[in-house]
């Protein structure tokens, strides 16, 4: 146990401690950067990776958590907190009536649906007037604090923010796959024939993993909405911020715990390199490098970074 | 008026329908989805412009040189990627060609920039007058030029002794192999021609479409929904989806508006995966 639990908390303890070893604004942003998305990857992971619903479209509930809470205080002066709670709950409902037709596909045909399912909402989004069309929304800089979710002087907040959230969504991943979902979840996952032969409502459980994993992705989006003060369809509806969402799960190892975690912080470290090392992101060699990665993950590591460290130990422990 | 607007439909459709037939053979031989198929069509665009911007050769010139390319790279692509993931999780199979597609896309941008180019004048400039009825001369020459392409890659699978092994492999790949068919032989013929239709369904295009490295985006998404409606791995199938798709772009288009012609036929697409998941016109 305390094998176990030793490595989590030096791991706790320095991400708690790690802005203040690093004080640069630049840094500390990637960090927020690398936080938010291994908490999206932890968030996908519950539907993509132990229900084994490959979902393409997740930028919906994440725009759909940026919107609502933004739409909820520029109309009515809601706080970002509810607004926070109104997304997911929004978002919730959005994939479960987004899931229950899809849930009838399987495989890559679920995966088709879901890019179609995302360039839907975004298509639409970019049209709606009152949610600010292509233009987008932008929240007003008020005063500095934690009951509007602002900070202006420094991001440190967000970084706490993001590791909270991540914290989250890691014990709800955490146990969602220790209870009796998560038996139906690999059940669904591994024999999705067998599992219907003994009487078990697929879809009622793959509805369960959609929600709850689109309700922590909404909530990264409203984290994302509160951050950068503006969002657009653009940023927070598009495909390939679904693909990156799913990509940072799949480079650590989809329906491993930290797996997500992993993939997260190593994709952001190489986008951000590439970007710094290769000038800006306009010239495409970004882009060049993720789709060779994403190519070589495929065909070499399918099972992700934590196939490799699981092969690292188990061979370890056959030399000892 | 409305006729106009159908003929203008149907000439859009049977481009798409190109594209669809490469993409719904490879589907329906081996079962896997090529999410960089639109980069394809988008390299077989860059083809043409090169070929006009550099030689000043006109694109239809280009065509022959540029299908051959593009059959070389489709079958370069299952030698190099795909033959690795063909027994792979199907998650590693989704995400080898959607890291294709983003490799594509992104040398594009490094190579060529992410400026839209333009051919000028071709061989095919102009309008054609009919009656009332007026058609511009590159759509109607890509129109045709994709049902002719459609119509080879149809009477190869139907009357030629390769074509017939492709099928047979699509039916049943243990049997096939037990005939003597190399699978892997026939898995790369099909990611050559597939890759091929898309290439010369950019080519044509080129003559009146601008050409970016994302241009390949929004005909992807067209494409899986006609290798839905029209069954998965239909060729026939696909073409005639073509068709309907490219009415209901324009008639939509033109009914509710430009901005929601994608959601129309997106939309359409979920509805039929819905009611029918194998497709339209495909048999269960």
């Amino acid at each position: 146990m305390i094998r176990r639990l030793l490595p989590l908390a030096t791991a706790a303890l320095f991400a708690l401690a790690l802005p203040l070893l690093v004080s640069r604004p630049d840094a500390q942003n990637t960090a927020i950067l690398m936080l938010m998305t291994a908490q999206l990857g932890v968030a996908w992971n519950i539907l993509g990776g132990y229900a084994g619903q490959v979902s393409l479209g997740h930028a919906a509930f994440f725009g759909c958590g940026g919107y609502v809470s933004t739409f909820l205080f520029l109309q009515h002066g809601v706080s970002p907190w509810l607004g926070m709670i109104a997304g997911a709950l929004a978002a919730a409902a959005l994939s479960l009536v987004v899931g229950w037709p899809c849930f009838r596909l399987r495989g890559h045909y679920f995966a088709m649906a879901t890019i179609a399912v995302g360039e839907i909402v975004q298509a639409l989004v970019t049209n709606w007037e009152a949610l600010g069309g292509a233009v987008g929304l932008s929240l007003p800089v008020t005063e500095s604090g934690w009951r509007g979710m602002v900070f202006n002087q420094s991001k440190l907040p967000y970084y706490y923010l993001a590791l909270g959230l991540l914290a989250l969504s890691l014990l709800v991943n955490h146990g969602v796959a220790r209870s009796y979902l998560g038996y139906y979840f690999r059940a669904i996952k591994d024999e999705p024939d067998a599992a219907r032969s003994l009487g078990i409502g697929l879809t009622r459980y793959k509805l369960a993993a959609i929600a709850l994993s689109s309700a922590l992705t909404a909530a990264g989006g409203t984290l994302y909405a509160q951050k950068e003060l503006f969002i657009d369809p653009g940023s927070v509806l598009a495909t390939g911020l679904s693909i990156k969402i799913s990509l940072a799960a799949i480079l650590g190892g989809v329906g491993t715990l930290f797996g997500p975690v992993v993939g997260a912080v190593v994709l952001t470290a190489i986008e951000e390199a590439s970007r710094r090392w290769f000038g800006g992101s306009g010239r495409g060699t970004d882009l060049v490098v993720y789709g060779l990665l994403i190519v070589g993950i495929a065909v070499f590591r399918p099972e992700g970074i934590a196939g490799l460290v699981r092969r690292a130990r188990s061979r370890a422990g056959a030399a000892a | 008026m409305l006729l106009q607007t159908l003929l203008s439909g149907v000439l859009v459709g049977l481009v798409y329908a190109l594209v669809a037939v490469g993409l719904t053979l490879i589907f329906g031989v081996m079962d896997i989805v090529n999410f960089a198929h639109g980069e394809f069509l988008m390299l077989g665009m860059y083809a043409g412009f090169w070929g006009w911007a550099l030689w000043s050769l006109d694109p239809l010139a280009t065509l022959p040189l540029a299908a051959l390319l593009l059959f070389a790279f489709g079958a370069l692509v299952y030698r190099l990627v795909i033959r690795r993931i063909l027994d792979a999780p199907m998650l590693s199979q989704i995400f080898a060609t959607f890291g294709i597609m983003i490799l594509l896309r992104g040398l594009a941008q490094y190579l060529w920039k992410p400026d839209f180019r333009s051919v000028g004048e071709t061989a095919v400039a102009g309008t054609l007058a009919l009656g009332s009825l007026r058609f511009g001369r590159p759509q109607l020459a890509a129109a045709l030029g994709s049902v002719l392409a459609s119509a080879l890659v149809w009477w190869f699978l139907r009357y030629t002794r390769p074509g017939a092994a492709l099928e047979a492999t699509a039916a049943d790949r243990e049997a096939a192999s037990l005939m003597g068919i190399d699978p892997g032989r026939m898995f790369s013929l099909a990611w050559g021609i597939g890759a091929a239709c898309a290439g010369i369904a950019g080519v044509l295009i080129c003559t009146y479409q601008p050409v970016f490295p994302e241009v390949g985006a929004n005909f992807i998404l067209v494409a899986f929904v006609l290798v839905a409606l029209g069954g998965f791995g239909s060729v026939p199938g696909a073409f005639w989806a073509g068709i309907l798709i490219g009415i209901v772009e324009v008639l939509g288009g033109f009914l509710v508006g430009p901005a929601y012609k994608m959601v129309l036929v997106l939309s359409l697409y979920l509805v039929v995966v819905w009611l029918r998941p194998q497709g339209l016109l495909g048999r269960a």
